[in-house]
């Protein structure tokens, strides 16, 4: 049952956007698909509109960074809510100047999503209307959630990590 | 006359640039219950626009819990929603036994269901409350709040702590509910109902509380789904989704309740969609007690489930145990999940991805109100400045949450 979940995505995927899918699996009860970055924005759309899928609920967005590949990953969340069916999608920027078209056109929660992900990760959403830092200051320079920022100041003496801390 | 009226205003205005007043409600304003800040463009007292500004509180969650062991995790979760606490520490739980594949006996989901449903409680009474004062009504809150404080003293029985609970354990309870935890519990049942019912009274049916909310700050189905709104909010649009029926977790499956859902996604259907909701909760609650199983109170999950003192000084293998949790020692399986309960006010999510080691590689969580608190000035654009008040404080949004 979990299994043709997924295939059913890959088949609706595949009849306009073939050798978009990088790699596909299910995680959990969860079946996600990463995709190439170009079209992401239209197959979100596609995806919305078409009769199989009708993901009209987008549950979540968010980056990761991963610094071994120098990439920062978009993750969606998309939720068809008749169905109960849901797909992960995800897209994976270059670390430098990350740049993806905007979802706000689609979804309107997509917005503050948006700039929640430019605020920690500085992932740049063009044609965003309000590409703003949300929940840091403004005159903030480094996007808090790369993996190279440290969260403590590494030149404090009074804390020994040597037993516990990574 | 009034075309007249209209004609000679219009040239009037048209002659001179109209000039709007600005007001900043908020970040501290007692009536906002939170720290929030809304610039308001104002033409007279009608709101023409509102720019919010959040991250006040901001706590940087996520970044914090990619450093700390799993069961260190779970009181950065309380201090998200701290109006239903002991939801997001369970939530947070359970994502972390999805992770692990961890078998729950019956009796601990039974559990978990009854202290959800008393925080689900505890939620609503205090937001339909806050709704109760913005219109004037200071007599239910106090009412109220002494049902919460008996709430609150459930938990102290369960877990020792009130406010930022930090219930339970990944895997299940460090005790089982003691005599006296029942006890409470069955008071509670008790004495619980006819409060609600007088505040039902107080307010469902009051001429000046109707007129306050009926068709103030609506918003349709539609609209909603597109903001992504969720829980109560969402219901009181007219859209039935439930994750305790969609995704059923916890043995949910198991009970029998209704979701009220409202109509116009006003300030009112949202107050009375929270108003069912306890009463469902206490149904669930009496079933959870009804049926509940026998069995132990915690799953077979050594690396991550504290062992009891006595064990550790007498048993080898325990203290190793022992020593690996409260050394963060401990490894867990690779892997990227998602999982979501329905919190005090929507789909609590957390996504965690872990790469194997100690900490999280990353940790994501989907804080409802974030999301649908977009919407707002949306929802109040047009409005008086007093329905403004009214409209946040139904919508439910914790600044906790919020900020993250």
């Amino acid at each position: 049952m979990e299994g043709t979940a997924l295939e059913k995505n890959i088949a609706v995927l595949n009849e306009k956007f073939e050798g978009e899918i990088l790699h596909s699996a299910m995680l959990y009860d969860f079946p996600t698909i990463t995709l190439k970055k170009d079209k992401i924005i239209e197959i979100i759309k596609y995806l919305k509109d078409h009769t199989d899928t009708k993901y009209h609920y987008l549950t979540t967005l968010c980056g990761i960074h991963y610094p071994e590949l120098n990439q920062i990953a978009i993750m969606y969340q998309l939720h068809n809510m008749m169905s109960g069916e849901r797909v992960r999608l995800k897209i994976y920027l270059p670390a430098e100047n990350p740049q993806v078209p905007t979802l706000t056109s689609v979804h309107a929660s997509a917005n503050w999503m948006e700039r929640e992900t430019f605020d920690f990760f500085g992932v740049i959403f063009t044609g965003h209307p309000n590409l703003k830092r949300i929940l840091n200051v403004e005159d903030m320079i480094v996007f808090p959630l790369r993996k190279e920022i440290p969260l403590e100041d590494q030149v404090r003496v009074d804390k020994n990590d040597t037993m516990f801390g990574r | 006359m009034e075309e007249v009226k209209q004609q000679f205003t219009d040239q009037a205005y048209q002659e001179e640039e109209k000039q709007y007043s600005y007001l900043n409600l908020g970040p501290t304003h007692p009536a906002t219950h939170g720290i929030f800040q809304n610039v308001l463009k104002m033409d007279g007292e009608i709101i023409v626009d509102a720019e919010p500004t959040i991250g006040y509180i901001h706590r940087a969650f996520e970044k914090l819990a990619e450093r700390r062991p799993f069961n260190q995790i779970t009181p950065i979760t309380d201090r998200m929603n701290y109006c239903s606490a002991p939801i997001n520490n369970l939530g947070w739980h359970m994502t972390v036994e999805k992770l692990i594949g961890a078998d729950i006996p019956k009796r601990v989901q039974y559990m978990r269901v009854i202290i959800m449903e008393l925080a689900r409680i505890t939620d609503h009474l205090i937001c339909n409350a806050v709704i109760g004062v913005d219109t004037g009504a200071l007599t239910g809150f106090v009412y109220m709040f002494q049902q919460r404080e008996l709430v609150y003293e459930i938990y102290e029985e369960i877990c020792g702590a009130r406010l930022t609970s930090n219930i339970g354990r990944i895997g299940g309870f460090e005790r089982d509910f003691s005599p006296k935890a029942w006890e409470k519990i069955h008071r509670f049942l008790k004495e619980f109902p006819k409060v609600l019912k007088e505040f039902e009274n107080l307010l469902e049916r009051n001429r000046i509380f109707m007129d306050r909310t009926i068709g103030v700050g609506g918003i349709t189905g539609e609209r909603a789904l597109e903001y992504s709104f969720s829980g109560p909010n969402l219901r009181a649009a007219g859209v039935d989704y439930d994750v305790r029926v969609a995704r059923p977790y916890s043995s949910y499956e198991d009970f029998n309740f209704i979701i009220p859902v409202g109509t116009n996604g006003d300030v009112y259907d949202r107050f009375m969609v929270r108003q069912g909701e306890m009463w469902e909760s206490l149904s669930i609650i009496e079933q959870a007690i009804k049926n509940m199983p026998d069995g132990p109170f915690h799953a077979k999950v050594p690396d991550f489930y504290l062992p009891p003192k006595e064990e550790v000084y007498n048993n080898m293998e325990a203290l190793i145990y022992h020593f690996k949790i409260v050394m963060g020692e401990t490894d867990v399986p690779k892997g990227e999940v998602y999982h979501c309960v329905e919190g005090g006010n929507g789909e609590l999510g957390f996504y965690l991805i872990s790469d194997g080691g100690r900490t999280p590689f990353r940790l994501h969580m989907r804080r409802p109100c974030f999301i649908y608190y977009q919407a707002y000035p949306e929802m109040i654009k047009g409005s008086m400045l007093s329905d403004a008040i009214l409209t946040m404080s139904s919508m439910n949004v914790i600044a906790g949450e919020l900020d993250a």
